[in-house]
C-alpha cells in the first residue's frame, strides 16, 4: 500500500463540516419531535380513534413503511412541484423525515398501547377520569415508557437515514462529505472523518434520549 | 540533459520508430492520405459509440449521432464509401496514429498536448458549458446570477468554475449527478442550471415546458476533426467541406437535429 494519508484539507474545510453537522442535527431535532408527535397521534387514531380514521392511518403507515425513504424524498422534492407544491430542500427533507418517523413511530407506540391490559381502561373510568385523561395518564405515558428504547432506536435510525437528503442538495453532513470529497479527491480521509462524526452523533443522541427517558418517566425508569 | 545523451536518446527513438513503422503497413505518411482515399474509394472514420448525442449505437445496431452525420457528410462530399470505426475516447488518437482510420470525428477537443501529435481541422461542433435557463429569466453574465438559485452537478467542471465566478449572494445547489440537476431545473427548484450544451440538448429532447436557453458561456471547447500530421491535402479538403457545410446550412441542420440548437455564431 503506497497511499499517503493526508488530513490537511480539514484545515480548509472544517466550516463545511460544522455546517453539515448543524443541518443534520436540525433535521433530526425537527424530524424527531414532530415525527414522534405524529406517531403518537396516529397510534391513538389506529388503536382508539373513530372507525373511519383507522383505515386512513393504516394506509398511510403501510405506504410509508413499505417504500424507500429516498423515493419518498424525491417524490416530495421533485414530484410535488408538478402539482404546484414546491418547497425548498430543507423543508422537503424535514417533511419527509417527519412523515417517515411518524409511520414507524405509530407502529411502535401502538405496540405499547396494545400491551396495556384492558382492565386499566376500566380502572381509569371507575376512578372518574375522562376518556382523554384515561388515555393520557393510564395508557399513553406507561406505553411510551415501555417502548421508549425502541422509539429511541428509531430516532437514531432516522438521524442516520437523513444522509439521503444530500441527494436533493440539502447541505447535511453527508452532503458536506461528498462536497469535500469532490474538491479534494481524498475519499478515504473524508468518509473516515464523516463516519467518526456520525458515530459520535449517534452515540450522543442515544445517550441524550436515554436521559430524556429518565426525565420524562422518572418513577418507573429510575432503576 | 547534455547533448550526448540527447543524441543517444533521439537515435534510440528513431530506431524504435523505424522498427514500429516496419511492423505497421501501410505507413501514415507513406503516401498522400487523400490520394489513397480517392484511389481506394473508401474513407475510414473513427466515431464514438458511447457518447450521445455525438455517437451511439441505435436499436438497429446502426451508429448514429452528430459525429456520424458529419462523417457521412464528408464521405458524400468526397464521393467515397464510408467505413465507420467505433472508438472510445481513450483509443481514438492511437487509432489515428497507427493508421487504422483516416479521420477522427469523435467530439475531440483541441489542446496543446494533442496538437503535438495530430493535426486538427476547423471546428465542426459546438461543445461548451454555461448557464442555461428559461427565456423569462434575465441573466446575461455571472454578475446577473446575484440573488438567483443555480443548480449544478457536484464536482463537474462547471461547478468548480461557477463557484469562482458567481456573486456571493448566489445560492448554488449541488446535485449528485446530471439527472438530479435536470430534475431540479424541470421541477423549478432552481432558477437556472450550469451545465454542458449536451446536457441541455438532452433536456430539450424531452420537449419540456421549460426550455433551457444559453445565458452565458463558462467554458468553450468546440470539437475538431483529428487527422495525421503532414497531410496538407486531406486537411485542406476537410476544411473546405466543413466550411461549405457551414455556409449552406448542412452543418446547422445536423446541430439542430442532435443538439436542439443551431450552430453558435462564433463556430
Amino acid at each position: 500500500m503506497n497511499y499517503a494519508f493526508d488530513f490537511g484539507w480539514l484545515l480548509d474545510y472544517w466550516p463545511v463540516l460544522v455546517k453539515g453537522i448543524a443541518v443534520t442535527l436540525e433535521l433530526t431535532l425537527v424530524g424527531g419531535v414532530l415525527g414522534v408527535s405524529l406517531g403518537v397521534a396516529c397510534a391513538w387514531a389506529r388503536a382508539l380513534g373513530p372507525g373511519w380514521l383507522r383505515p386512513v392511518v393504516a394506509a398511510y403507515v403501510e405506504l410509508i413503511r413499505n417504500t424507500p425513504f429516498l423515493i419518498q424524498l424525491f417524490f416530495i422534492f421533485f414530484g410535488l412541484p408538478a402539482l404546484g407544491v414546491r418547497m425548498g430542500e430543507l423543508e422537503a427533507a424535514n417533511l419527509a423525515m417527519v412523515i417517515n418517523l411518524g409511520a414507524y413511530g405509530c407502529e411502535i407506540v401502538r405496540a405499547g398501547i396494545q400491551a396495556t391490559p384492558k382492565g386499566q381502561f376500566e380502572a381509569g373510568a371507575s376512578l372518574g377520569m375522562s376518556r382523554i385523561q384515561t388515555f393520557w395518564y393510564v395508557v399513553l405515558i406507561p406505553a411510551l415508557q415501555r417502548i421508549w428504547p425502541a422509539l429511541s432506536s428509531q430516532i437514531v435510525i432516522v438521524m442516520l437515514g437523513s444522509a439521503a437528503v444530500s441527494q436533493i442538495a440539502a447541505e447535511d453532513l453527508t452532503f458536506a462529505a461528498n462536497f469535500i470529497q469532490s474538491r479534494t479527491f481524498r475519499a478515504f480521509e473524508t468518509y473516515f472523518v464523516a463516519t467518526l462524526i456520525y458515530l459520535a452523533l449517534a452515540i450522543a443522541l442515544r445517550q441524550g434520549l436515554r436521559g430524556l427517558g429518565w426525565t420524562l418517566f422518572p418513577k418507573r425508569t429510575a432503576r | 540533459m547534455n547533448i550526448r545523451t540527447f543524441r543517444r536518446r533521439s537515435f534510440l527513438g528513431l530506431a524504435a520508430g523505424a522498427l514500429l513503422a516496419a511492423t505497421q503497413m501501410p505507413l501514415p505518411a507513406a503516401a498522400d492520405a487523400l490520394a489513397t482515399i480517392e484511389a481506394s474509394k473508401v474513407i475510414r472514420i473513427a466515431v464514438p459509440q458511447d457518447f450521445p448525442p455525438f455517437g451511439t449505437v441505435g436499436a438497429d445496431m446502426e451508429p448514429k449521432g452528430y459525429d456520424v452525420d458529419v462523417a457521412k457528410l464528408i464521405a458524400a462530399k468526397l464521393g467515397v464509401k464510408l467505413e465507420l470505426v467505433p472508438v472510445t475516447s481513450a483509443n481514438r488518437i492511437p487509432y489515428l496514429q497507427t493508421n487504422k482510420v483516416d479521420l477522427v470525428i469523435s467530439s475531440l477537443g483541441k489542446n496543446p498536448e494533442r496538437e503535438k501529435v495530430i493535426d486538427f481541422s476547423v471546428a465542426y461542433a459546438p461543445f461548451f458549458n454555461g448557464v442555461f435557463g428559461p427565456a423569462d429569466v434575465a441573466v446575461k453574465d455571472a454578475a446577473g446570477l446575484a440573488g438567483k438559485t443555480v443548480g449544478v452537478t457536484r464536482g463537474a467542471v462547471e461547478d468548480l468554475e461557477l463557484t469562482k465566478i458567481a456573486p456571493a449572494d448566489t445560492t448554488i445547489k449541488r446535485y449528485e449527478d446530471n439527472n438530479g440537476t435536470i430534475s431540479a431545473f424541470l421541477s423549478g427548484q432552481v432558477d437556472v442550471i450550469a451545465t454542458g450544451n449536451v446536457v441541455a440538448a438532452a433536456i430539450l429532447a424531452r420537449n419540456p415546458p421549460k426550455k433551457p436557453e444559453i445565458k452565458f458561456l463558462i467554458k468553450n471547447s468546440p470539437c475538431f476533426i483529428g487527422l495525421n500530421k503532414n497531410e496538407p491535402a486531406l486537411l485542406a479538403k476537410v476544411d473546405a467541406i466543413i466550411g461549405a457545410a457551414k455556409k449552406d446550412g448542412a452543418l446547422d441542420a445536423i446541430s439542430q437535429k442532435w443538439l436542439g440548437a443551431g450552430l453558435p455564431a462564433d463556430l
